[in-house]
């Protein structure tokens, strides 16, 4: 198996504070790797670090083999990253489906003169609905996103991510803020993508879904890289469980 | 129609190219801007400026255009670094700064102005129509805008940049261009009013001025092209009918304003969504 996503020693800090510590990490073709580790631990700033949301004080970062550590944001994306936030964002003057839809057009929307003499929205419509079920949602495709429960806003999220045709899925904290029983169907969800060939990076805390479902894990602490490994026994290093249980 | 009216039609027409070109900014892209009237006013000095030296009036028009477009790219390239509530300080300072400088420039009238401008060289109610229609192109333009798929990507730089972004949308280079778009119209709409004032004063395009053309998207409904068109021409010809309130006028459009963003910051746009729906809820 190849890598590949790359983060070579990232470090990132907010003002005197460190939240990444040259931590490398690294995702390998069609896996379904999960990030865990204690509140503050830097999982989402190392995300934030990849897609280039964040600015590190130092990173290599290689997609596919190409460095990317200098690219703004979109240009990263572009090259196949999708990223699903912990709190829904979801555009509030879109239906869902519009939502989904204008991330498939990724390409029409590519070169800001040709945006212009651009009108047809059928075909993204046509991909978006696809994706929404997938996802599971396709019945909310024409209502507002405003009114919808959280549930399905998480849903719409992962859609969205789906519909710029990434290499690699970045989510952060799908199952946040659902019960047990909707994270569950979510995990089986995201689950199902991947098992369609997506390499899946999830960052989580419900561990017992993480354990269900993932193929690695990436253990972060305090900015720094704890541990990795296969699920199992990963959950049984004593540095794990003291990270987790304290002491 | 009597030379009142004709001319009363004329500011509506220019008004309405105005609004309908701060609304590309701040009502499709979500940027907001205090300092339209500064891009009018570029267009407007071009325009009387390039007329006064023997320029054919579609020459001076499309100076005024470009000037201005180029201008309001520079702006925009500040609207990159700052958002929302540091955005509209700095376009508001630019609104100042505008009439800051034309004060003191001889060359440009200074606080006298320019007087004498040369006639567009043709009769007022054709001057009318070719403002009147120019309105209209600037309409159907923002229509078109809206259905292609850079609207599409204005909504979404509107609605939250950050996620856009990380759609690998280069949102740097829409709001550039909504800035260019918009400010360039405005600069068109400048020079059209220097032909039919014939003499232009830097106050004329001040911070009044930009409020003014805020108020007229704001009111109509932010980024609905019928509303804002509603607006403008109500509150364009509102202290005219009533002259009463022409001394009032900038109270007025103060209260509106804030009554707008306070009780229904979807303007009129909004209550006719409003009234639509209830009626299919029926």
């Amino acid at each position: 198996m190849t890598a590949i996503l790359l983060a070579d020693s990232v470090t990132v800090k907010f003002g005197g504070l460190t939240a990444l510590d040259n931590v490398h990490f690294s995702v390998e073709e069609g896996e379904f790797l999960s990030l865990i580790g204690p509140n503050g631990a830097g999982k989402t700033t190392l995300l934030n670090a990849i897609t280039g949301v964040v600015a590190p004080v130092s990173a290599s970062l290689k997609l596919g083999g190409n460095d990317i550590s200098n690219l703004p944001t979109y240009k990263r994306i572009r090259m196949g990253l999708a990223l699903t936030h912990q709190i829904v964002r979801p555009f509030t003057s879109m239906t869902v489906l519009e939502n989904v839809a204008f991330a498939a057009g990724f390409k029409k929307v590519k070169r800001i003169l040709s945006s212009l003499v651009t009108f047809n929205r059928m075909p993204e419509k046509k991909k978006a609905a696809q994706f929404l079920e997938i996802v599971g949602i396709d019945e909310y495709r024409d209502q507002e996103v405003f009114k919808l429960p959280l549930g399905v806003l998480k849903r719409l999220e992962v859609a969205r991510a789906l519909a710029v045709e990434p290499k690699i899925l970045l989510l952060d904290e799908p199952l946040a803020g659902l019960n047990s029983q909707e994270a569950g169907k979510l995990a089986d969800t995201i689950k199902g993508i991947s098992k369609l060939g997506m390499t899946v990076v999830m960052i989580e805390h419900n561990l017992s879904e993480v354990l269900r479902i993932s193929d690695r894990l990436h253990v972060l602490d305090n900015g720094r890289d704890l541990a990795e490994g296969e699920p199992k026994s990963v959950m049984k290093m004593p540095q794990v469980r003291a990270a987790y249980l304290g002491g | 129609m009597g030379l009142y009216e004709i001319s009363l039609a004329t500011v509506v027409g220019i008004n309405i190219i105005l609004a309908v070109s701060l609304n590309l900014i701040t009502g499709y892209c979500g940027q907001i801007s205090l300092g339209h009237a500064a891009f009018y006013g570029i267009g407007a000095y071009t325009a009387a400026l390039l007329a006064k030296i023997g320029w054919p009036i579609y020459l001076t028009l499309g100076a005024g255009f470009f000037l201005a477009g180029i201008a309001g790219a520079v702006i925009g390239l500040t609207s990159l670094r700052v958002r929302e509530d540091f955005l509209a300080i700095v376009t508001m300072g630019v609104a100042f700064l505008f009439v800051g400088i034309v004060r003191q420039q001889e060359f440009l009238g200074g606080e006298m102005g320019i007087s004498g401008i040369p006639s567009p060289g043709m009769t007022k109610p054709a001057y009318l129509c070719l403002v009147l229609i120019i309105a209209l192109l600037a309409i159907l333009f923002s229509w078109y805008v809206k259905r292609s798929w850079m609207g599409y990507a204005f909504d979404a730089v509107a609605d939250d940049e950050q996620t856009a972004k990380t759609l690998g949308l280069d949102i740097k280079s829409y709001k550039i261009t909504a800035f260019a778009m918009g400010t360039a119209m405005a600069g068109l709409a400048g020079g059209l009013y220097a032909y039919y004032t014939r003499f232009i004063i830097p106050d004329a395009f001040g911070f009044i001025q930009s409020i003014t053309i805020l108020s007229m998207v704001a009111v109509g409904g932010i980024g609905s092209i019928f509303g804002v068109v509603l607006a403008t021409i109500f509150l364009s010809l509102m202290p005219e009918i009533f002259r009463f309130i022409n001394d009032y006028k900038l109270l007025l459009y103060g209260i509106l304003l804030f009554s707008v963003m306070r009780f229904a910051p979807d303007g009129l746009a909004g209550f006719y969504k409003l009234l639509y729906k209830k009626r299919n809820l029926r």
